[in-house]
């Protein structure tokens, strides 16, 4: 058995990790934070120059044709290092959609550009609250023209382009959903900025009006394609989840080392001690969770829709407890502005909505199981 | 990544499984499979006495132990062949639990700390089956703080007397030896008065009484130790040293690794698609599924974890230390699952007979035996401490009995 990455892929991790400590310091997320820039561009750059948006993007289409598992170590390390790039819209969501619906020569046109930093993508499905499901997907396609309104979009704000879900029939099954590619920068498309509760990755409303639409896949394959591509971007998230708990609990472990009260480390008290233990505990499962993924993920088994709901689940509940509690062992300074932890807790919070909340997960995960169990 | 063998794992795994399948003692597999959670239950057989037979023939056939040097009745094998024979093994490994002190605790500190007469004496008849030992560790006193344990071992010319008295030892009735930490020394703060020893479970003044568990079943004991004479020869380490050499027992306990706890989530997850709700079938009920979830994920996560140790041995690597949580996870997660699933039967929940509102009561069962899954081997607390200060590098407690004469340690009585 050699359940783990192998050693390419390991100094690939630590790779990512030295070019960020360096090139995305909480200092520099701040920026993007405090509203100063709508994303870090010139890490985005750096991450075309590095190879890192093209990773998983095969060769022909401009990437580095390197596979699935070495995006997932890349995915970790940007959960680790926060950073505020429009990553997980691109590469996770927009390039796995063209990846698996695409033409020859939509793939041509848009996947280069993805791994040269050129084109920012995303997926347009949500229309207000609601999780992913057909029947919530109401924007309306007809002569290759799309009007609706979607949001919240991740990054829709500084997209160039979005795949987007549409209505394409009434008959109240999965086969009314198609997907269309639109050029975000075209007419009949307007885009508002929303405030969100992590403003280190922007959400919008996109308005299209008579919007032109080309079709990414088959008419009536939307819903198909889509839950394909939620299930990779759940095990890729999930990566960037794994580095996020693994941030916060570091956090944490250091504070209760440094910080004195009552005349000894607060890292000495067993309240202190066990609640940082039961991090590592959350944050060991979803480890092992998204490993399980990362294998369905980059051998397409069968084993991947429940393997990704599991990875998900497992690694949400990690980020969002790994996170809050690191702002319980900081105490009064884990809630300013000015120490970090907010920003991972922001972020822990806003990644597990992102492609459909936790409820929505577990009763995947459910059904999936069942299915299995029915085969 | 891979779920694959290497070609010398698969050739291990195809010698191991023909063996088994051309000895194993199939006419009980299927009581065996039946047989969860921890408890095995032949019918007309006595367990000791089937795991006795069990691992005689793998001794025979080299595979008792297999991971011990070849002298000393084990096979030479590697950790990775160690896990896959226990893979193999599958539900016949429940018959080695009577084996499974002696394998895991009582064999490897007589291998680090014993005379090399000794080893060739014991271990091999361990290792068979031959004779079983027991750990006599804890005391009513002396639970999660071992160290600060009273039972006296007085040196009278070559021999050492015993008085006092221990708890929870399982297979106690059954042990021919066992495995014993003693004060030899009051006068010195507590961990440096001890001595490990072993001994003949036979000897005069042994007194073996099992112990009426709070679910009403007896599987463990208490010993009492009356001017019990353990001759000099049978001293494991120096004398005053017995604490390190309790470490090196105790890191084996858990370093075993492929034993895969029960966690509840199978059983609960066919009881749920069978319940009939006012509603419907429990599992289509929102709440139900949303628990279900995230049960089932923590135990998919426990399975790639020991995926991960294993893939570690497999490369020759020491294990990290991820595999420490598994019980912590196990252990609450029965408690709740049992807890739920008698919420979920409602009035009839409260039955514990063979009653079929409460699918024979196993829920009620695992409910009243999971307050012991998180105190034996290592209470939650005791786990969490071992994960903050030996895994994230926390400081140890602040101990105020450390440096204090055990004689003078405060007591509710001595």
């Amino acid at each position: 058995m050699n359940f783990d990455f192998s050693d390419d892929q390991k100094q690939l991790r630590d790779q990512a990790r030295k070019f960020l400590a360096e090139k995305c310091s909480p200092k520099a997320v701040r920026v993007v934070l405090d509203g100063k820039a709508p994303y870090d561009r010139e890490l985005w750059k750096g991450l075309a120059e590095m190879g890192f948006l093209g990773v998983a993007i095969p060769e022909e289409f401009g990437g580095a044709g390197a596979g699935h598992l070495e995006l997932c170590v890349i995915a970790e390390e940007m959960g680790r290092a926060n950073a505020p790039v429009p990553f997980s819209s691109t590469v996770y969501l927009a390039a796995e959609a063209l990846l698996i619906a695409g033409s020859e020569a939509q793939k041509k046109k848009w996947l280069p550009a993805i791994a040269s930093g050129e084109a920012i993508g995303t997926l347009a499905l949500f229309e207000g609250k609601g999780n992913p499901a057909p029947k919530n997907v109401n924007l309306t396609a007809a002569n290759g023209l799309l009007n609706g309104v979607k949001k919240p979009v991740a990054d829709g704000a500084i997209a160039d382009f979005a795949v987007v879900a549409a209505r394409t029939g009434s008959s109240g099954r999965d086969s009314d959903v198609s997907l269309f590619l639109v050029d975000l920068k075209a007419g009949g498309v307007e885009v508002k900025s929303l405030t969100n509760l992590d403003p280190t990755r922007g959400q919008a409303e996109i308005i299209f009006k008579d919007a032109k639409a080309e079709p990414l896949g088959a008419a009536g394959e939307g819903w198909s394609i889509l839950t394909q591509v939620l299930d990779r971007a759940a095990v890729l998230c999930a990566f960037e989840q794994v580095g996020g708990s693994d941030r916060a609990l570091e956090m944490g472990r250091d504070y209760a080392l440094d910080r004195i009260a009552f005349g000894r480390q607060i890292g000495s008290f067993q309240a202190v001690k066990h609640m940082l233990a039961d991090m590592y505990v959350s944050a060991t499962l979803a480890r092992s969770n998204s490993y399980y993924g990362a294998w369905a993920l980059s051998t397409n088994a069968a084993e991947l829709p429940e393997a990704a709901a599991a990875a998900r689940i497992s690694a949400t509940q990690a980020f969002q407890h790994c996170a809050k509690n690191n702002i319980q062992v900081h105490g009064g300074m884990g809630f300013t502005w000015e120490f970090d932890c907010h920003m991972y807790y922001r972020r822990a919070n806003a990644m597990a909505l992102g492609l459909g909340s936790l409820t929505y997960w577990e009763d995947q995960l459910i059904d999936r199981m069942r299915k299995k169990n029915a085969a | 990544m891979n779920f694959d063998d290497t070609p010398q794992e698969a050739a291990f795994r195809e010698t191991a499984r023909k063996w088994i399948d051309a000895n194993a003692p199939k006419e009980f597999e299927e009581e065996l499979s039946k047989s969860s959670l921890g408890r095995i239950r032949l019918a007309k057989h006595d367990m000791v006495e089937v795991g006795k037979a069990w691992q005689k023939k793998k001794a025979e056939g080299n595979w008792a132990c297999l991971h011990w040097p070849k002298e000393y009745g084990g096979r030479g094998a590697t950790p990775i062949e160690k896990v896959i024979w226990q893979q193999e093994e599958g539900v016949y490994g429940k018959l080695t639990q009577p084996f499974q002190i002696g394998e895991g605790m009582c064999g490897p500190t007589v291998m680090a700390f014993g005379s090399e007469e000794a080893k060739r004496r014991y271990l091999p008849k361990l290792a068979s089956g031959e004779e079983i030992w027991c750990q006599l560790f804890s005391e009513p006193s002396a639970g999660s703080d071992v160290a600060g344990l009273r039972t006296r071992a007085e040196k009278k010319g070559d021999n050492w007397v015993v008085n006092g008295q221990k708890i929870w030892t399982s297979g106690a009735h059954y042990s021919d030896y066992g495995l014993l930490i003693a004060r030899t020394d009051p006068n010195v703060p507590k961990h440096k008065g001890l001595t490990m020893f072993f001994l003949d479970m036979k000897s005069p003044g042994v007194e073996v009484r099992p112990i009426k568990q709070a679910n009403g079943m007896q599987e463990f004991n208490e010993v009492y130790f009356t001017d019990v004479v353990i001759p000099d020869s049978q001293r494991l380490g120096a004398v005053g040293e017995g604490w390190s050499v309790s470490l090196t027992t105790l890191m084996n306990e858990r370093m075993s690794i492929g034993a895969r706890l029960a966690t509840g989530v199978p059983e609960m997850f066919e009881f749920c698609s069978n319940l009939m709700l006012e509603e419907g079938l429990a599992i289509d009920d929102p709440a139900v599924r949303s628990k279900l979830a995230s049960w089932a994920a923590k135990s998919n996560g426990l399975k790639f974890t020991s995926y991960r140790t294993i893939s570690a041995l497999s490369k020759g690597e020491r294990p990290g230390p991820e595999n420490s949580i598994g019980k912590l996870v196990s252990g609450m997660m029965l408690q709740d699952i049992a807890t739920y699933a008698m919420d979920l039967q409602g009035a009839a929940g409260v039955l514990t007979g063979s009653d079929e509102e409460t699918v024979q009561g196993q829920f009620q069962q695992m409910l009243l035996s999971s307050p012991s899954m998180r105190i034996a081997g290592g209470t939650d607390e005791i786990l969490r401490n071992i994960i903050a200060e030996r895994v994230l590098g926390l400081p140890g407690d602040i101990r105020v009995d450390k440096d204090v004469p055990y004689n003078k340690i405060p007591t509710k009585g001595r």
